[in-house]
């Protein structure tokens, strides 16, 4: 097996399963709703996790606007985990809730509200894996 | 079904042992509980051991060659924080069960420094730790303590205050890790980890072991026994239910809820009637909302009750008077097994300078990242 670059593909590799990648079109994250009781969830089950109905998620590209539910400013990390950096859970418009890093505004407890509106992005995510392929990640900046 | 009793009961001080191993701390704590009652290794009919870190090494067989291998059965529990916990309540199921009369519950754990959760490398893709929010314990328990402020706009300055309240306790627990006061403005102004957890609020990693000899109500008549003996009125597990936010961010106040609603109705008792508590304080943050999952008092009524100083040492209803967490220490798997050992002392009025006056009936709780909580109950017979 090689770690030279070249083996990197064209297109970025996804930082999680449910952000995925088209190759016509804009990157975008991926839900699966449940027909019976309609929560959604991030990624696939083999049955709902609230109400047990086996078979019934579906997969579904998810909103890329919501609210900030909670938020904290993260000052200690581990080692070459570049701090402060805003910690985020938002919800998205429509359904779907997952955390993430908020960026573009300032990591001050001060400047954040709770249901402050967010839009997502999609940029490079700064991190290479070892092979050194090039990763996306999705982030929320201020709507 | 028998009622069952906690017979014996101890733990080491916790503290950092780095050239101990795992089955010594264990063992220690084993022979102190056992000889807390007059029993020996041999008396034991099960032994049940709560250790997270070595979950795959026969933690509580390597415990019984140091004490005696005797060969009886031995179930290793791991569940996160409610490892230990799991463990006494295993043994405290066998008993009911009508299986054995005396068993033997042990809690050990050796942790190192250092922030734990988040996760590091690995070797198929990237790690996602501050790049996709945070995930490590800090800052889990910061978005806990900020949907608390959400809801009911709980301060800094009401969290900070758990720990002084705890580091204050400590000072009056010979087997704290910290006994040392830190003043509001020092909890404050500590470095700040993920806010409002500063690092004076945020549990101490120590290493430790506690135990406790469970007992059949026959047996432990038979023995003589019941003059120290504190019943163990309700004993309740459960794992987190689905709510909203678990997925995304770790929920552990429906499954505390469960675990207390469970715990009162098997004890046929309600929070009213609970003296005092020992509540996993794993962070500042989560005393306060655990105030209101153990029905301490109504939603939204922490800052409040932490305010008024409700919850010290003399007030209204004492939580973790034995410094907690915090300030105690937590040895993950001792942990649940350490809060058994506190409330029993109470309950037999051997806690010395922090003995909660007139305790007659107390709970504890613990609640780890998984989710798994448990709840239990004893009374002074
Ligand atoms: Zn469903």
């Amino acid at each position: 097996m090689s770690a030279a670059p070249s083996t990197t593909s064209a297109l970025p590799k996804a930082a999680v399963p449910f952000l995925k990648i088209p190759e016509h079109g804009e990157p975008y994250l991926e839900g699966h709703r449940c027909s019976a009781c309609k929560e959604v969830f991030m990624e696939a089950r083999r049955a709902c996790p609230k109400c047990t109905k086996i078979g019934t998620l579906k997969p579904e590209k998810l909103a890329n606007t919501g609210k900030l539910y909670n938020f904290t400013v993260v000052h200690r990390n581990f080692p070459g985990v570049k701090v402060p950096f805003i910690s985020a859970i938002v919800d998205l418009d429509g359904g779907g809730s997952l955390k993430g890093n908020l960026v573009d505004i300032e990591p001050d407890m001060s400047k954040l509200k709770f249901d402050m509106p967010v839009k997502v992005v999609f940029r490079d995510a700064g991190r290479q894996d070892k092979a050194g392929n090039k990763y996306l990640a999705y982030f929320f900046i201020p709507a | 079904m028998t009622n069952v009793y906690v017979v014996g009961t101890d733990m080491i001080k916790f503290g950092r042992f780095p050239e101990r191993t795992v089955d010594d701390l264990g063992a220690e704590a084993a022979l102190l509980a056992l000889a807390d009652c007059g029993l020996t290794i041999a008396d034991m009919q099960a032994v049940y051991c709560g250790n997270l870190f070595q979950a795959s090494a026969a933690v509580g067989q390597r415990v019984l060659k140091q004490i005696g291998q005797t060969g009886v059965p031995v179930v290793n529990t791991a569940n996160a924080c409610a490892t230990g916990a799991t463990a006494f309540r295993e043994g405290w199921m066998a008993i009911k069960a009508g299986v054995y009369d005396l068993v033997l519950a042990v809690g050990v754990e050796q942790m190192g420094k250092g922030l734990l959760g988040g996760g590091g490398g690995k070797d198929d893709g990237i790690p996602t730790e501050g790049l996709l929010g945070s995930g490590t314990m800090p800052s889990v328990f910061a978005h806990v303590g900020l949907e608390h402020s959400r809801k009911y706009g709980t301060t800094f300055e009401q969290f900070a205050k758990v720990s002084v309240k705890n580091h204050h306790h400590s000072t009056l627990n010979p087997k704290a890790m910290y006994r040392v006061e830190t003043p509001l403005e020092e909890v404050m102004n500590a470095e700040m980890i993920s806010y409002p957890n500063t690092k004076l609020m945020c549990s101490v990693n120590v290493d430790g072991s506690a135990a406790a000899v469970l007992c059949s109500e026959k047996k432990a008549k038979e023995l003589g026994l019941m003059s120290r003996a504190v019943k163990v009125r309700a004993s309740a597990l459960a794992s987190d239910p689905w709510s909203k936010h678990n997925l995304a961010a770790m929920d552990f106040n429906p499954v505390t809820q469960i675990a207390a609603k469970t715990a009162y109705e098997m004890a046929g008792l309600g929070p009213d009637d609970i003296d005092l508590v020992e509540l996993h304080d794993c962070f500042a943050t989560a005393e306060i909302v655990h105030y209101e999952n153990l029905g301490l008092c109504k939603d939204g009524d922490a800052g409040r009750m932490i305010d008024t100083g409700e919850t010290a040492l003399g007030g209204r209803i004492p939580v973790n008077v034995s410094g907690g967490l915090l300030s105690k220490g937590h040895p993950l798997g001792a942990t649940g097994i350490a809060n058994i050992y506190e409330i029993t002392t109470h309950l037999r009025c051997e806690a010395g300078e922090r003995q909660v006056e007139g305790a007659r009936i107390g709970l504890t709780h613990v609640v780890g990242a998984g989710s798994a909580c448990a709840v239990h109950v004893l009374e002074k017979v």
